[in-house]
């Protein structure tokens, strides 16, 4: 198991350290240091050997985290604890930076003690945690209070305390997905994919059975058996789930038996599933990329936009990112919609239009001027890459419904107030948008780069 | 969080501290004990009664952080007092109490593990086991099974159909930490039957979609372990492969640590069953903002899944890596690139192209590494692809890098007749010799004593030179070792030297770093470990008796023989009575039965690399004909050795395979000569041949073939001025010395020849293959006659393959070239059957004892480098025995089977 934890800054100097086993010395702190962190090449992995010691490390921002041990411990597990660790301190104190910790230092110790035994991960779900590990000093708790804080900790629902109250009991529900893209040069898709996410911000009361509900082919498919007429009707409708992953709360077994998703959410935001789709993906946008070189310290770049969904709906909040050689001296853009500025410390134009109606074409031409270089360094060519909201997923999931139901508070369904922010057939009043994430290849695409590439080649040289 | 100051010498005070009802205090104290106790041994006995009291608060959460300090102080005097306060709280009635107990129990028995025995703590936490609360479990079964691994004879974790059924329960329950520990504890049980693992894998499968990746690999590796079990026919088992294909995809959306975590478990998985993702390529195709580590592994399992269906999109991807940023990276594209070739032999020729592509970029280390795939490339396809040599000439100045070089000198020895400057080019890096790294130094010498052999007029001077460099002015073993045997070879027999350096090459192997079958078996029990991530086992890594313990997959209950033969052993049998698998190396026997019936698998797991295997294999061929030459001497017809003779008594000791086969020969069968002699007959009658009768017969002597001829006059005439000449055939035999009767031969007088035999004549199929055409002159006339020899004398001494290579090769060869015979009427056992075959070089690789059957596996090879696999099985008591033979040149099987049935029947 973990045999030790160390919170190193930037520097390498250590700000946290605990060691659990008696097999980590005191030169373990030293060895990640000098071989990792001070090392003089690009880090080759996440995991280092170094004299029968294997370190595991994250970095978040400039402040690395190791988990040290001498055995063979289940490698997937502490990283898991490492990304969990990150998790619960930025739900403590916020952003991790070397400031931070040291404020907290008393905090993450406690923490540390609690979270991890003997190098055995404990429960670590922030909301359990922050009952009786509070940054203000310790309530005195009367015994009732802590009969109940350690039977929420080991309890089967260690994700949520009893006894939580709201007078409006209010339920949030986001689709995010993002879709990645590979194109040929004629503009023929060579791959797609949607990962999704479904977020979910629960303030209700008691301890909530909820279910939730989707397009999912195979329980359509199901329940359709008995009408046939409406599998005609919804069969367009479902959507082909290629594989989903579920918050520690989703009853697995039942979701294999009976694929429905029934849960008693944490109080607060989590995530609450995500997925994978790659059948019939309705792809909002299309970008097409135009890239000349004139000589060889100029560029001349054009990007088409098509919004290719029903001219009723309106996209939002449109980012495009259009990366720049690392040599660009400057920049002149001219875009008929929208503002484009080039942001040199990003090295992208950065092209923003805050609403687009559907089949609609927008474009956005520049000049890209570049210095004569000899520089060997390669350019690592990067996508163009594209941030919007539309009011539809692109995989074409919906929800089709949320159920609430708490059997002692015995609040209905009807009371829960539902925030849904993707369409479905719920109720009226609900602000529809969906935050999407489009990364379209500008170069490193198979097959599809003719034009871009030429854009590689005149930098290289 | 004392910025690096000492201050134990607080330590009094801060113990003063300690009963405090602040808990946020008390947390501190503790924190300060846990750090110094063990510098101020005797002060720690002042807290053993403030934590004797603390354990008996009623608050559960001081009672708790109190058990479970107590075990962080590493002091001999406190455990002793530790005791009684643990013993009351592993029966808590709080759960948070018994839950860190537990865990307590783990800690003290790291410090003092006779002391928890004698205490009885064992039986405590195995009943904890059955306790209420999912989160006691986990930690119990979490303690237990560190516990255990100290102990690897105890049988502390009993695990028994009912137990595990709690355990099944309590995963659904308990924290996402809880079902790792779960689920690595299920993965070391062995089910009773297939119905069992079955059912296990059912309710582990919902595991699979946890958002957390450990607790999905651990289910990957239960799931993988006990589909082990399952028979292929099962409805279930191919549910099974298809659920696990969705899991393995989700884990590489995750971040990028567990993503190179995953992709390292991946590679060993697609190594076992390439089934799960063989439709997948495309996800593991690289992204431009994935880490080096991440794409660097991605670009290892794309190679493993490259397969005809896929290869155009995989060499668009590699052609496009190949001009990535990351120098690894780059390299090992452009290397993948000829793996490609190598393995798909469709896409040779465009991957060939593409290669040149990337030559012509003038890269440096892209121009290097492409050197070195194309030599790999010829090795596999001979004579295709030449005509690139002259491109691959023009980079010759920028190679640096040792195995470049080596490789290109390989190319341009191999190649030395079809390259005018060939002695020129070799001649430039000879220059340098000394300075040139062992590899290159080899390749130099070996590059040069082909090009000697090819075109020894011009060359004379060039390799002395080489010699004299390697063997006089060199310090390396090795060096000079090959600089001696090639002098030797070049000095006494030029014709044999050339044999031996120019002998054709063994297939080079289609896959690559592929892991040996049973370390992956191991590595498969641990998946989602270190030892997966590493591709070690963890005694590799881990210190001292901790995590040592072997495992090993469960064998395969309703198995594949058991589909074979109607006969079988009950399903279900315990491992412990399955039959018993050579214990010595590892069960890649039991592999093999499992692979041979296995659905065709892609790859191959081998085996050494090319250039390796070209070494052992021109030592190997040296020394034995220098073994040959020693005795006869300089008189150059070296292939005739008296056989006796030939091995000095005083080596007795087998040293190596080869060497040990010599002795058996000799000390063999009762004969002189180590294969089977069939009785003289007759081949030409007198009638036919005006009075020269010709009866005769072949033998296999130490290496050499020979014919033993018994000339009879028969005519009234002197016969004199015999010669004798073959037609081309199948194997090229051919005499290597003229036929010598030395006298006339007078009416009605014998006399016996035995003329050597060499196998470097000129190739031609013959139909039936072993069909010899002989035409014998004598004074009178030219007589022709034609006779089969029996294969055996063409197996030669060195036929003995590894183990490892025997059961890669057996997986290569393709199933429709396997041929079974059966051999009536050979009452022989298994022992008397295999060092029957041995004397006529047939080797027995393994055996393996097969509910009552013998199973010997055995191979050969024949003078032109053929080999052949041969599974024996013989039934005691029954005079039959059932042969199956495995050859990448089926044709040869009949006459194989025929020489076995020869040699077994005499």
């Amino acid at each position: 198991m973990i045999g030790g934890l160390f919170i190193y800054n930037h520097k390498g100097e250590v700000l946290i350290s605990r060691v659990y086993r008696d097999d980590i010395g005191r030169n373990a702190v030293d060895a990640f240091r000098v071989n990792v962190i001070h090392a003089r090449q690009q880090v080759r992995s996440p995991v280092t050997n170094i004299a029968r010691t294997s370190f595991f490390h994250v970095k978040r921002s400039n402040i690395w985290l190791a988990a040290v041990t001498k055995q063979n411990v289940n490698a997937a597990m502490v990283f898991e604890f490492l990304y969990k660790m990150c998790d619960v301190m930025a739900a403590y104190f916020g952003k991790i930076s070397e400031e931070n910790i040291k404020n907290n230092f008393v905090l993450i110790y406690e923490l540390l003690d609690e979270i991890l035994d003997f190098g055995y991960p404990q429960n670590s779900e922030t909301g359990a945690l922050k009952t009786f590990i509070t940054q203000q000093g310790i309530k005195s708790q009367t015994k009732e209070e802590q009969s109940q804080i350690t039977s929420q900790v080991t309890g089967q629902i260690g994700w949520r305390r009893e006894g939580i109250k709201y007078r409006r009991n209010e339920l949030f529900l986001d689709v995010l997905e993002s879709v990645n893209l590979l194109m040929s040069p004629q503009g023929q898709v060579l791959s797609a994919h949607v990962s999704g996410r479904v977020v979910m911000k629960s303030y209700l009361s008691g301890m909530p059975e909820c279910k939730f509900g989707m397009n999912d082919k195979i329980v359509i498919e199901k329940q359709g058996k008995g009408t046939a007429d409406e599998t005609s009707k919804s069969g367009k409708q479902s959507i082909a789930i290629d594989d989903c992953t579920f918050h520690q709360c989703v009853r697995l077994s039942k979701f294999d038996s009976e694929r429905s998703i029934s849960f008693i959410p944490p109080d607060g935001e989590f995530e609450l599933m995500r997925y994978r789709t790659t059948k019939d993906i309705i792809l909002p946008f299309r970008v097409i990329p135009l890239v000349r070189e004139v000589g060889r310290t100029k560029l001349e770049v054009k990007v088409v936009i098509k919004s290719n969904f029903k001219p009723s709906l309106l996209a939002q909040k449109i980012e495009v990112r259009i990366p720049t050689p690392l040599n660009t001296s400057g920049v002149q853009v001219i875009c008929m919609k929208g503002k484009a500025k080039y942001k040199a410390s990003e090295n992208a134009i950065v092209w923003k239009i805050k609403r687009m109606a559907g089949m609609k074409e927008s474009q956005i031409s520049a000049e890209i001027e570049l210095l004569p270089t000899n520089d060997k360094k390669k350019w690592a060519r990067p996508p163009i890459s594209m941030n919007f909201e539309v009011p539809f997923a692109p995989s074409g999931l919906k929800v089709r419904y949320l159920k609430v139901f708490e059997p002692k508070l015995n609040y209905s369904d009807h009371d829960v107030i539902k925030w849904v922010q993707v369409p479905l057939p719920l109720p009226p009043h609900i602000s529809v948008s969906s935050l999407l994430l489009c990364c379209l290849p500008f170069a490193p695409a198979p097959e599809s780069r003719s034009g871009p590439s030429t854009l590689q080649v005149g930098l290289v040289e | 969080m004392t910025v690096g100051k000492d201050v134990s010498a607080l330590f009094p005070d801060v113990v003063n501290c300690m009963q405090t009802d602040n808990l946020e205090l008390k947390k501190l104290v503790y924190l300060y004990l846990m750090n110094y106790a063990k510098s101020q041994p005797d002060m720690a006995i002042m807290a053993v009664n403030t934590f004797v009291k603390d354990c008996e608060d009623p608050n559960p959460l001081i009672r708790a952080l109190a058990v479970r300090t107590m075990g962080c102080i590493r002091v001999d005097k406190i455990t002793e007092y530790l005791c009684e306060p643990l013993r009351k709280c592993l029966k808590d009635e709080d759960p948070y109490v018994r839950k860190t107990a537990a865990v307590c129990v783990a800690k003290l028995h790291d410090i003092n593990a006779q002391l928890v025995e004698d205490q009885g703590f064992l039986d405590t936490l195995k009943d904890l086991i059955s306790d209420s609360n999912p989160m006691v479990v986990a930690n119990a079964v979490a303690a237990l099974s560190e516990i255990a691994e100290s102990h690897p004879s105890s049988n502390l974790l009993d695990l028994n159909p009912q137990s595990i059924n709690k355990l099944l329960t309590a995963l659904n329950e308990c924290t996402e930490w809880g079902q790792i520990f779960i689920l690595d504890c299920l993965a070391n049980y062995t089910p009773k039957d297939d119905r069992e693992a079955q059912s296990i894998c059912e309710r582990v499968t919902p595991r699979l979609s946890h958002a957390n990746s450990a607790v999905v690999l651990s289910a990957v590796k239960v799931l993988m372990k006990f589909m082990e079990m399952l028979s292929k026919d099962l409805d279930y088992y191919g549910t099974l492969l298809k659920k696990l294909a969705p899991p393995l995809v989700t884990l590489l959306s995750a971040e990028p640590e567990l993503q190179y975590v995953a992709l390292r478990n991946i590679n060993l998985i697609v190594q076992k069953r390439p089934e799960i993702l063989k439709h997948e390529m495309k996800v593991f195709f690289v992204k431009y903002n994935d880490p080096i580590y991440v794409k660097l592994e991605k670009l290892d399992i794309m190679i493993r899944l490259a397969s005809q269906a896929n290869i155009a999109q995989v060499l668009a991807e590699l052609k496009e890596y190949a001009t990535e940023v990351d120098v690894d990276f780059v390299r090992k594209a452009v290397r993948a690139i000829g793996r490609c070739a190598i393995k798909v032999e469709q896409s040779a020729e465009r991957c060939v192209s593409t290669l040149l592509d990337l030559i012509q970029t003038k890269v440096n280390y892209v121009v290097q590494e492409a050197i070195v795939v194309i030599k790999d490339i010829f090795r596999k396809y001979p004579n295709k692809y030449e005509s690139v040599i002259a491109t691959l000439c023009e980079n010759l100045d920028s190679l640096d890098e040792p195995e470049a070089r080596a490789a290109m000198i390989w190319i341009v020895g191999e190649y030395a007749e079809r390259i005018d400057n060939a002695d020129e080019l070799l001649e430039s890096f000879l220059e340098g010799f000394h300075d040139e790294s062992t590899q290159v130094q080899l390749q130099l010498l070996t590059g040069i004593v082909k090009l000697f052999l090819k075109k020894p007029t011009e060359t004379q001077e060039l390799v002395q030179q080489v010699l004299s460099l390697a063997t006089q002015d060199s310090d390396n073993p090795d060096l000079r070792d090959r600089g001696y045997i090639y002098w030797r070879l070049l000095s006494t027999d030029p014709v044999a030297a050339k044999e031996v350096v120019l002998a054709e090459k063994p297939l080079i192997s289609e896959e690559t770093d592929l892991i040996e079958p049973t370390l992956l078996d191991e590595l498969i029990c641990y998946i989602g470990t270190l030892a997966s991530v590493y591709h070690k086992p963890p005694s590799a890594f881990v210190e001292g008796g901790r995590g040592v313990v072997h495992k090993s997959l469960p064998p395969r209950t309703a198995s594949s023989e058991s589909a074979e033969s109607p006969e079988t052993a009950p399903a279900g049998a315990p491992p412990g009575e399955q039959p018993d698998v050579i214990p010595a190396q590892g069960d890649l026997l039991g592999d093999l039965l499992n692979l041979d019936l296995g659905p065709p698998v892609s790859g191959p797991p081998l085996t050494t690399s090319s250039v390796q295997m070209g070494a052992v294999d021109l030592l190997g061929g040296g020394l034995d004909s220098l073994m040959g030459d020693e005795p006869e001497g300089i008189g150059g017809t070296n292939f005739v050795a008296p056989p006796t003779a030939a091995v000095p008594a005083s080596l007795g000791a087998p040293i190596s395979s080869g060497l040990s086969d010599l002795f058996d020969l000799t000390s063999g069968v009762g004969t002189l000569s180590g294969s089977y002699v069939a009785p003289k007959a007759v081949w030409l009658p007198a009638m036919k041949a005006k009075g020269l009768e010709i009866s005769g017969t072949f033998t296999r002597q130490v290496g050499s073939i020979s014919m033993d001829l018994q000339l009879t006059n028969k005519a009234l005439q002197v016969m004199t001025d015999f010669a004798i000449q073959f037609n081309r055939n199948s194997f090229g035999l051919a005499p290597a010395a003229p036929l010598q009767v030395h006298a006339p031969l007078s009416p009605n007088q014998t006399v016996e020849i035995s003329l050597p035999l060499s196998t470097v004549g000129s190739v031609m199929k013959m139909e039936p293959l072993n069909n010899l055409q002989v035409a014998v002159k004598n004074n009178i006339d030219v007589f022709y006659f034609s006779t089969l020899y029996p294969l055996h004398i063409l197996f030669v001494e060195d036929g003995k393959m590894d183990r490892q290579m025997f059961l890669a090769t057996w997986k290569d060869i393709p199933n429709e070239n396997e041929a079974q015979f059966q051999i009536r009427d050979c009452p022989l056992n298994a022992e008397a059957a295999s060092s029957k075959l041995q004397s006529s070089n047939i080797f027995t690789v393994a055996k393996r004892n097969v509910e009552g059957q013998d199973m010997l596996y055995q191979s050969l090879k024949l003078t032109n480098g053929i080999w052949v696999l041969a599974e024996l099985r013989i039934q005691p008591g029954n005079p039959s025995c059932t042969l199956s033979l495995k050859c990448r040149a089926p044709e040869v099987s009949q006459h194989v089977y025929q020489a076995y049935e020869t040699i077994l029947k005499n």
